[in-house]
């Protein structure tokens, strides 16, 4: 596999590290508008700490504050370009000692606890039975991403010579979304980090679909609301007058 | 709990309050047990279980249980909030904190909340083999309906149920576990009590004017309804973070296994809003549950909720109540947007007679200070019984009175449930009902009555006589008095009505797959931007 593809695009590049990310993008964006507006209620963590909570106890801290430390990585990896850093006096090296150090001990936190998080789920009876059809798309499709960008780092990075992805996947990556789409620049990394890429893609096309979406709803407005939550029944008045069916307004009340 | 005695001058505090100016005025409809009348027999709970929860994910809960007392409860041993972390304390400064930790503590346990009970905490709900009952091969055994269980499908024991210990079943094994049986005087009595006495005691959302569960949902999808004080989660808004069942002391917010969404208790909020009583209420064979408007400041509600000493929160709680017939009251009532058939009926609510005129009620687990809206009046029975186990006679006051005074064991325990442990506040009450009860009787053989047994419990014959005819013969619109939701929601209300109010997605296995319909009206989102 060539370090760098000068030559142009390819049609196969093209499709894949082009037109499929911008469809799941759509997907992704167009899913969530859809989901946020037809199903409120559907859109929960789904919790089933009621139904098994020895292995939750530790599996989920692991998973979600391991996947916190991932994501933040992959935020400072993919999005700030190689010379900021650079710029502002960390060296190639002192970055990567520190990406491989600390990435080693999220990925291993959140690898952990997304198997601890699967086999309860596998092996749980109570559970499995409440494992919905985007549950089956879900937990394969992250596990999947996890252990192929876990596998690309620890193969390449870890006990490999290295590979510098901020120079190829973080450059397509950063392509995408300034609309500056350039498939040659991944074109060329190890099938490895292509895979962890194209995987991740179908994850964020089926994020809106699954239970996922409460990543949205993650309750920071509660460090700054009052404890008490009073409501008027107002905001329900003035809604169905126009359903059909409705009997009439005035209803023979018990007065008091 | 704190042993020591109250401190003195508590009227005081109560009266300082009432004199305080009328602050924002809210009504609430609230709910009085009596508890003697209470028979055990469950239809409360059964005629609650229809309307509400017999859909798939809620099997386990019952937004209104009975539960026999003395007895661990359910789910068990809820009341031991050392475990369980329910309600609010006083943190080092005095301030009010809930008891699970601050805001900051209760994000980092989102994934994995430390205090949350487990379905064992409850029970694994069950259902039968029917099917082998009318699909077994002819034979000469009679076929059986084996348990099977809800959550996995597959056979099962029934070892434990929401109402496991009912009339003391089981008591020596377990009534030990109850939480209430902890002081000194609980050590000698914990095995012999079941020969001394037992009450039943039901249960639901106290729909709190301090509600520790509100305060503890991340989404802000509880809420507290300014108009009638019921407490509700927004199944639209509500994102699973499962705070609120920890946070509820009395463990009555549940977590919905199917929709993992949480559900509580809802006052059968269709049904106030008609006018009706709740459901449990309706249908109440021993009569013994009384609905009305209270009326209160909820500029009191933080300060009294926040008061130093447990046993000072009933007269706080009372102090933060408003009365009716007050005419500054009433201008700040107006004020406050509370129409005229509301404050109507909160002046013939039976709920302020009994809580507050009376003062015959009293909150269950005070200490919690979430200000809980569902009172009782403490039962008798213990009491008579022991009086006749001890060879007294029930009918004689003196041998009651005497008992009230000397039986320590049933008053500390009432005194552990509804008063933060103060056994004075639990026999005044006593005593009223024993010379109420001894009054009563004389007037009904057609003799003129000693008014001196009442008097001395602070009663005229003349509220003898409604207190009695409140509490013994009150008919269905005395016992229930529910003003009609606002003509202006009538819309809304009638949409509601529409509804199919239940549907489920049939075998658990399938929960997961298709939408659950809700009991619960949500506010959903249309496409107009509206909610239903």
């Amino acid at each position: 596999m060539n370090p760098i593809a000068a030559a142009a695009p390819s049609g196969t590049d093209l499709l894949l590290w082009v037109a499929f990310p911008y469809i799941c993008l759509a997907v992704f964006v167009v899913g969530h508008v859809w989901r946020y507006r037809q199903d409120q209620f559907g859109w929960t963590s789904r919790t089933t700490q009621l139904l098994e909570h020895r292995w939750l106890r530790w599996g989920s801290p692991l998973f979600h504050l391991g996947a916190f430390a991932v994501i933040g990585g992959h935020v400072v990896g993919l999005a700030v370009p190689a010379s900021w850093t650079e710029a502002a006096g960390i060296s190639e090296h002192a970055y990567h000692l520190t990406a491989v150090s600390l990435g080693s001990v999220a990925g291993v936190a959140m690898l952990t606890g997304l198997g601890m998080l699967c086999a309860r789920r596998l092996l749980t009876r109570r559970i499995r039975l409440t494992t919905d059809r985007s549950d089956k798309v879900l937990f394969p499709l992250l596990s999947a991403t996890v252990l192929l960008g876990f596998t690309a780092t620890a193969t390449h990075n870890v006990f490999g010579p290295g590979y510098d992805y901020r120079a190829t996947v973080s450059v397509w990556f950063r392509g995408v979304f300034t609309l500056h789409p350039q498939p040659e620049a991944i074109a060329g990394a190890p099938l490895l980090f292509q895979l962890h890429a194209l995987c991740a893609c179908l994850l964020f096309a089926a994020w809106p679909f699954t239970r996922l979406v409460h990543v949205w709803s993650a309750p920071i407005g509660y460090l700054a609301r009052p404890y008490l939550v009073y409501r008027r029944r107002d905001g329900r008045a003035a809604a169905p007058a126009a359903t059909p069916g409705n009997r009439s307004a005035s209803r023979p009340g018990r007065a008091a | 709990m704190p042993g020591d005695k109250a401190p003195v001058g508590r009227a005081d505090v109560s009266e300082e309050r009432a004199k305080a100016p009328v602050g924002r005025v809210m009504a609430q409809v609230a709910m009085v047990m009596n508890l003697d009348k209470c028979i055990g027999c469950h239809t409360c709970s059964v005629t609650c279980k229809q309307t509400w929860t017999n859909r798939t994910g809620v099997e386990y809960a019952w937004f209104n249980n009975v539960e026999t007392k003395p007895g661990v409860g359910y789910p068990r041993r809820y009341e031991d909030q050392e475990q369980w972390k329910g309600g609010w304390t006083l943190d080092r400064r005095g301030r009010l904190v809930l008891r699970s930790g601050g805001r900051v503590k209760r994000l980092l346990s989102l994934f994995s909340n430390p205090d949350l009970p487990s379905i064992e905490d409850y029970y694994e709900p069950v259902t039968y083999d029917y099917d082998n009952l009318v699909n077994a091969p002819a034979g000469k055994d009679i076929p059986v309906a084996r348990p099977r269980s809800v959550l996995t499908g597959r056979p099962t024991e029934i070892t434990w149920g929401a109402n496991w210990e009912d009339g003391l079943g089981g008591a020596p094994e377990h009534a030990g576990g109850d939480p209430n049986l902890t002081g000194a005087w609980a050590e000698k009595v914990k095995f012999a009590f079941e020969q001394t006495f037992l009450f039943h005691l039901p249960r639901l959302c106290e729909h709190c004017l301090n509600p520790a569960c509100v305060s503890a949902c991340p989404s802000g999808a509880m809420y507290k309804r300014v108009e009638d004080g019921i407490v509700l989660v927004d199944q639209d808004r509500c994102r699973g973070w499962r705070m609120c069942v920890t946070a509820c002391p009395y463990k009555k917010v549940y977590v919905n296994h199917a929709t993992g969404k949480a559900e509580k208790c809802t006052f059968c909020f269709p049904r106030i809003e008609a006018g009706q009583p709740t459901v449990c209420s309706e249908t109440c064979v021993g009569r013994l549950r009384y609905l009305g408007l209270l009326l209160y400041d909820a500029d009191r509600v933080g300060a009294a909720a926040a008061t130093p000493d447990e046993r000072d929160l009933l007269d706080a709680q009372r102090g933060v109540f408003l009365d009716p017939s007050d005419p500054e009251v009433i201008a700040a009532a107006r004020e406050s947007g509370i129409p005229e058939d509301w404050l109507e009926a909160a002046r013939r609510s039976p709920v302020y007679d009994l809580v507050m005129r009376y003062k015959l009620a009293l909150p269950l687990h005070p200490e919690y200070r979430t200000l809980p809206m569902v009172w009782y009046v403490p039962p008798l029975s213990p009491v008579l019984d022991a009086v006749d186990a001890a060879g007294g006679d029930q009918d004689d006051p003196d041998h009651v009175f005497a008992a009230v005074t000397r039986l320590r064991i049933p008053l500390e325990y009432l005194a552990e449930l509804f008063t933060a442990g103060d056994a004075d506040v639990v026999a005044g009450v006593l005593m009223k009902l024993t010379a109420l009860r001894s009054y009563m009787r004389q007037r009904i053989l057609g003799e003129d009555g000693d008014e001196t047994a009442i008097k001395a419990v602070g009663l005229t014959a003349r509220d003898a006589q409604d207190l009695h005819r409140l509490l013994a013969v009150a008919k269905y619109q005395d016992r229930y008095v529910v003003p009609a939701a606002h003509k202006e929601d009538a819309a809304a209300l009638t949409a509601m009505e529409n509804r199919c109010p239940v549907e489920t997605s049939g075998e658990p296995s399938d929960a997961g797959g298709r939408r659950v319909m809700l009991g619960i009206p949500t506010r959903r989102r249309t496409t107009s931007g509206d909610q239903a």
